[in-house]
């Protein structure tokens, strides 16, 4: 079947399929969203209002066999950063929209506020219903509720409470194949889903499958493909401990924000790693390795288990841990997960919401440790919308403006994720230029600076790390247009038949000739697309810069502070 | 010499998490790992003092030494 444009209008209630545009035709995920949101949404525009859009593409190869290729791209301008945002998920829902012929779903316009609606898309296009029942729910109820709903087993994309109150931190989420979550986390994405009225998404192929120019090839391409990922040692510790793996080594090398980003490590660091995390999921009869798409072969995910040995989360990713763990010293794990999944179920993402927490806590809401106060302010504070709800759910920047905290860890509006940028310092490069607003995936600098993946380069001395972050954000751009989960990184830096294999992939899917450098200028021009964006918006180069308490507060162990001139960081751009 | 070596993910199992030991004044760190009985070509990031060391380094006494496999996430 052909790719084609789905479209919705939510202020005429209509919908069309439209050819792809010959432009368009050799993008998919992060490069189709941002080059469409791009294109067809005014810069300037209110990211809640009608010209905002709100843009779904699985990624080039979602939809096929291809091992870890059912990442889905959400886009829109983002109402946390008022930047162009990309945030991508795992879940089934790319993978059928792909077979559903479905290259993107653009969700334009504003339905009137007296009603709320669900959209069906199948291979004919997309169906708009009014939807009652499911309003004010819970994302667990409303994938439980759908299962029983439809016949059929249908990808659901979904946005709970903190998406229909427009929070800035609100998420999309989306149906895994065990009828559980995962979420396009960053940059408030379910508000933009929330201002289209529009509360979740069916996807139902109907048997519709991705057609392959060179079936051949592409199973050749694939096998090789599929062993390298599964060959590589890092992909074995991830389906091992999750990507919790990390909480040790980030706090070994002293970078774990810990207390609101007042030091370096945090002394409760053990309980909450994952390698404690294996052995609890162990005990309670919980599954170690998890895959969040059929396909996958790393598998990083896992189903968390209470005490009682039930259900309590999955998904359970170190970003979430650390936030709620060393950044709000919360030392118990079971804490923490019921934490997780009260923000699966609010649809709000666990790092910005989690980062909101430090700030409050600075700032005296609660005691920093205290978890069962944040999840007490989860279920009666954020789920109710209270003032001090919407707060914490507008983000880390809106607690500290709220309350008057001078040590807000954001850039762009966005909160800063789990490696502190004084230790790491290429993440500095990386926090302060992706036009996303501080994100870690953007140009996962961790890896060289910490891990020894693709070389290594002193995390400790600003040196080389311009040109290590630009590179990877140029990689990591081009990724993120396959629809490949990032984590296949980890196999490409190191492995050299890795790489190489993923365009035969690509080549064999669409039956064309890229080669490495179409790749390399793909990652560039979907970086400079977005910037362009952001500097029509409004932005120019003194908001790519880290709050100023990471220029003058030290960090203790290693007591470094950020050193970066504006001139170094604004090099970042020299390409 | 006295050291602190902490060990992390499956490098704990059937040894340890963290133990003080003793080892010749001339140890490196590709030797400790060779003692413990962890293969080299597993070790991904090893740490003297939370800063990364390479294998032919010789801790000091009172050293914290950490060594991780392979490991990556994000
Ligand atoms: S490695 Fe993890 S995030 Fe990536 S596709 Fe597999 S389960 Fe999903």
């Amino acid at each position: 079947m052909s790719d084609k444009i789905f479209r919705v209008n939510m202020t005429e209630l209509t919908v069309s399929v439209e050819e792809v545009p010959q432009n368009w035709a050799g993008l998919g995920g992060r490069g189709l969203t941002s080059t469409i949101v791009a294109a067809e949404v005014p810069p300037t525009c209110h990211p809640l209002g009608p010209n905002n859009k709100l843009v779904f593409a699985p990624g080039l190869l979602s939809g096929t066999v291809a091992a870890n290729s059912g990442r889905l791209s959400a886009g829109a301008k983002s109402p946390l950063t008022g930047t162009i945002k990309e945030a991508n998920a795992g879940g089934t829902s790319a993978q059928l929209l792909a077979r559903c012929g479905c290259k993107a779903l653009i969700i334009e316009g504003q339905a009137k506020a007296d009603s709320w609606y669900s959209l069906a898309v199948t291979p004919a296009g997309v169906a708009i219903s009014e939807e009652k029942e499911l309003i004010g729910k819970g994302n667990y109820e409303v994938v439980q509720t759908l299962s029983k709903r439809f016949e059929s087993k249908r990808g659901v994309i979904t946005i709970g409470p903190a998406g229909e109150m427009k929070m800035e931190a609100a998420n999309i989420s989306v149906m895994d194949p065990d009828g559980n979550l995962r979420s396009n986390g960053r940059g408030g994405l379910g508000a933009v889903m929330g201002s289209k009225r529009v509360k979740f998404i069916s996807v139902d192929p109907q048997g519709g499958k991705v057609t392959i120019a060179d079936p051949e090839a592409f199973k050749q391409a694939n096998r090789a493909f599929a062993k390298a990922l599964v060959d590589n040692p890092v992909s074995q510790t991830l389906g091992t401990y999750g990507t919790n793996v990390l909480v040790n080594v980030i706090n070994e090398a002293g970078g774990l924000p810990t207390r609101n980003f007042t030091s370096g490590q945090f002394e409760g660091h053990d309980k909450i790693s994952g390698e404690t995390m294996h052995d609890l999921i162990e005990e309670r009869g919980g599954v170690v390795k998890h895959n969040c798409h059929a396909g996958c072969v790393i598998q990083c995910s896992q189903i968390y288990n209470d005490a009682n040995k039930q259900y309590k989360t999955s998904g359970f990713e170190y970003e979430s841990i650390w936030a709620l763990g060393a950044d709000c010293c919360v030392e118990d794990l079971d804490d923490i997960a019921e934490a997780d999944r009260l923000m699966d179920d609010l649809g709000i993402d666990s790092i910005e919401t989690s980062v909101a927490m430090g700030v409050a806590m600075e700032a005296g809401v609660l005691p920093f440790g205290d978890g069962p106060g944040v999840c007490r302010i989860l279920r009666e504070e954020v789920a109710k919308g209270t003032a001090l709800g919407r707060i914490i759910g507008n983000g880390a920047g809106s607690v500290g403006r709220a309350f008057g905290v001078t040590r807000v860890p954001v850039v762009k509006n966005q909160a800063i994720p789990a490696y502190d940028p004084r230790t790491v310092k290429g993440m500095a490069i990386t926090y302060a230029t992706t036009p996303m607003g501080a994100d870690h995936t953007a140009g996962y600098a961790v890896a060289t600076n910490i891990l020894n993946v693709g070389g290594s380069v002193d995390p400790l001395s600003k040196d080389g790390q311009v040109e290590l972050s630009r590179n990877l954000q140029i990689a990591t751009a081009a990724i993120d247009s396959t629809g490949m989960c990032l984590f296949i990184a980890f196999a490409a830096l190191d492995d050299p038949n890795c790489l190489p294999r993923l365009i035969d992939l690509i080549n064999a899917r669409f039956g064309i000739n890229l080669t490495g450098d179409d790749v390399t200028n793909l990652g560039k021009t979907i970086l400079k697309t977005e910037r362009a964006f952001n500097q029509a918006a409004g932005f120019n180069n003194a908001d790519d810069r880290l709050p100023e308490f990471f220029y003058n507060e030290p960090l203790p162990p290693h007591n470094l502070v950020v050193d970066f001139t504006g001139e170094e960081i604004d090099s970042f751009w020299n390409f | 010499m006295k050291l602190t070596v902490k060990l992390f993910a499956y490098f704990r199992d059937n040894r340890f998490v963290a133990e003080v030991k003793q080892y010749p004044e001339q140890a490196t760190v590709a030797d400790i790992i060779g003692d413990l009985g962890i293969d080299e070509k597993e070790v991904g990031v090893t740490m003297l003092n939370s800063r990364h060391c390479r294998l032919d380094a010789h801790p000091q006494e009172g050293d914290i030494l950490a060594i991780f496999p392979v490991i990556g996430g994000g």
